[in-house]
């Protein structure tokens, strides 16, 4: 079912008596999220996900702005109302109930014609139960269950009801890396099986840019981009966007447009014909760095590191925003210091420029 | 072993306090209860058996106390926590005014227990210038004029399960209000977003997880019932046998120190039958809340 959100806010008032001003969790938020798709909700902490989501559940009631299942309007529906699944941030499995019957419970909800035998029930539970693969756990009370364990059980008891949204609030925080990865591609195959349009928040951006259709980029409340995830890795339209997506994060050096040239250091790095001299930020991918004897850009050399399959170095720059520059290379590369510094040329598309006041994408 | 050594001098205070002040009295009133026609003065006895017991069985005064025991306890236990429950999910369903609404349910607690006898007095005792609140309460709707305190036995038994629910209410509310607190809110809003019913979502959600908490005040309710006595001398004044409302307890208590005192093997019969008693039921209590109380 398609989601639409209109201009929706939400206020909190604030708690601290000194400070008069609301806290604006969510501001003015504007998203349709298509049949079917799989959306990642990202932000920093505190950037108002979780406030998102408990809107759209009901939860929480919108201080303004309109909320839209299909063409129906639910802004004032109660929860219970809504049908929607939600897995909660720590899953919130009543503790005294068995997985089976933990998964049971929103079926023994349904009244009226929606209202099932208990053969009808079973037969929805071990359907879930198969898709979620928890087949031998439903005897067990949740506290028996790993973290990878306990969050299938909620998805299960979040999809038993075949809800038409679902909403899942970083449901794999907690759980190591490894199991992150492998639960995220099951949750990716579940969705992808069941069709329902689902909504993902988490703060990793790796995992929003493994398993989305369509990743949405939230700060301070604010909707600050919305698109395919490689779409927004390669165009980000502010420096926000930029700095929170991809590891090692993007290197950032102050530099200015001078004749239709952005320099750093007053070194000419890149061609930008046409663009109005001004000050800018300078932002470049770690893969944007090549060596190069006669390259314009000379950092200072510090240590040169092998993590896995990249091999990085770790340099300094005068006009650097930040600690220390990342710049990933082919392994095979020899890395040859001269009195302790080295060069680098940049690749063209993958850096992109953002103006110094407003932090906006320049496009060159 | 030296380790073990430690441990055990660490624990010789509380052992040889717990042994003097617990163990020892609990053999003695053991030793006691067998020995029959025991002499205070001369300290002697005749002999030992199972006299004692059967006297305290077929003392009339003693089946009278026996019997008003059981009925406080099985009255006043469940009312008590039942209506104390409703009265904490009550308070923690209002947010306006939550934590004067606690204090008032309080104010009993740190009240002493004869000046809550005295304002009963008031309310349910019939004088030569007053009927009592209640009874004239009664009558405004038809009823007789009844003496609660010096009337017929069903109205003393009424104005003390009254008294003894009063009494131990503040505390019962107390304790289940922070355990309502306790429950975190996200279960009631996963239940909520599954459409659950709010009888479904008390019954199925709040009731376990406060279960702990209930079966604590159930089984300390048990006990402390049983082994009621100053609420009665609070309403009913010191000779209780006289009343009809005494109670094992103050049956030990007459025995030892009362009017016809002076019997300690008697009073430690009845001790120990009271302690056969209150041990049976708190085992009982164990073995059901093993199937019904979930612990985290
Ligand atoms: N009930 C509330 N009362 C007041 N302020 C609130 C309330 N709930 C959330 N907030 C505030 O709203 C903002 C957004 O909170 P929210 O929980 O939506 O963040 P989040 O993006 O989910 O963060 P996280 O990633 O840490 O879960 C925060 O500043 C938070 O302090
Ligand atoms: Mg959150």
């Amino acid at each position: 079912m398609k989601i639409v959100l209109q201009h929706l806010t939400k206020r909190f008032p604030n708690r601290n008596k000194k400070i008069k001003e609301d806290v604006i969790a969510v501001n003015d938020f504007d998203l349709e999220i298509p049949d079917g798709k799989l959306i990642g909700l990202l932000g920093p902490s505190g950037c108002g996900k979780s406030t998102v989501l408990n809107l759209i559940c009901g939860l929480e009631k919108p201080t303004e702005g309109r909320i839209f299942f299909g063409e129906t309007e639910v802004t004032d529906l109660p929860p219970e109302k809504r049908g929607v699944g939600l897995v909660f941030q720590n899953y919130a499995l009543y503790p005294h109930l068995s997985v089976y019957d933990n998964i049971k419970f929103p079926l023994e909800n349904l009244r009226g014609s929606e209202k099932l035998t208990k053969e009808e029930m079973d037969a929805r539970i071990r359907e879930v139960v198969s898709l979620v693969q928890i087949d031998g756990l439903l005897e067990r009370k949740p506290n028996e269950l790993s973290g990878g364990q306990q969050q299938r059980v909620a998805i299960a008891r979040a999809l038993v009801k075949m809800p038409q949204v679902l909403l899942l609030d970083e449901p794999l925080s907690n759980l190591d890396a490894r199991l992150r990865i492998q639960t995220r591609e099951e949750l990716k195959r579940i969705q992808v099986e069941t069709g329902i349009t689902t909504i993902f928040v988490t703060h990793d951006q790796e995992e929003a840019m493994s398993i989305s259709d369509t990743i949405v980029v939230m700060k301070d409340g604010v909707l600050q981009q919305q698109g395919e995830p490689q779409e927004i890795y390669d165009e980000p339209v502010n420096l926000f966007v930029a700095s929170f997506l991809g590891t090692p994060k993007i290197n950032v050096f102050t530099g200015e447009i001078k004749n239709g040239q952005v320099c750093i250091d007053h070194m000419p790095v890149l061609e930008a014909n046409g663009q109005a001299d001004r000050e800018v930020l300078v932002a470049v991918r770690p893969e944007g760095f090549v060596l190069d004897e006669n390259g314009p850009l000379s950092c200072g050399f510090v240590s040169r590191e092998v993590m896995g399959r990249d091999t990085s170095i770790v340099a300094t720059h005068g006009d650097f925003q930040g600690e220390r520059i990342r710049a990933i290379i082919p392994s095979e590369q020899e890395v040859s210091p001269e009195n302790g510094m080295v060069r680098f040329s940049l690749k063209p598309h993958k850096v992109r420029i953002f103006d110094a006041k407003t932090q906006t994408r320049i496009k060159l | 072993m030296k380790k073990d050594l430690t441990a055990w001098l660490c624990l010789l205070p509380a052992i040889l306090f717990l042994g003097i002040f617990m163990i020892y009295p609990l053999v003695d009133v053991l030793v006691y209860s067998f020995e029959e026609g025991y002499n205070f003065a001369s300290r002697s006895f005749w002999g030992t058996g199972l006299y004692n017991y059967a006297y305290v069985l077929h003392d009339p005064f003693f089946i009278q106390a026996l019997k008003n025991t059981f009925i406080i306890v099985i009255i006043t236990v469940p009312l008590s926590t039942g209506i104390a429950l409703l009265i904490s999910l009550g308070l923690s369903s209002v947010k306006a005014l939550r934590d004067f609404f606690q204090t008032v349910f309080f104010l009993p607690y740190v009240t002493n227990t004869l000046a809550v006898g005295l304002v009963f007095m008031i309310l349910f005792k019939k004088t030569a210038y007053s009927d009592g609140l209640i009874s004239l309460l009664l009558q405004i709707f038809g009823g007789p004029s009844v003496d609660f305190i010096d009337g017929p036995y069903w109205a003393k038994m009424f104005a003390m399960c009254v008294y003894t629910i009063w009494i131990v209410m503040p505390f019962k509310i107390l304790i289940l209000t922070s355990a309502l607190a306790g429950v975190n809110p996200m279960y009631y809003k996963a239940a909520q977003v599954d459409a659950t019913p709010k009888w479904r979502i008390f019954y199925k959600i709040t009731l376990p997880m406060i279960s702990p908490m209930i079966f604590y005040l159930v089984i300390t309710g048990f006990i402390g019932a049983f082994k009621a006595y100053s609420d009665e001398v609070a309403l009913f004044g010191t000779d209780l046998n006289a009343a009809g409302m005494n109670t094992i307890v103050g049956y030990v208590y007459d025995m030892l120190y009362g009017n016809s005192g002076g019997y300690p093997s008697y009073a430690s019969a009845a001790a120990l039958i009271l302690f056969a008693i209150v041990f049976t039921i708190t085992v009982i209590n164990l073995m059901v809340s093993r199937k019904t109380v979930f612990y985290q």
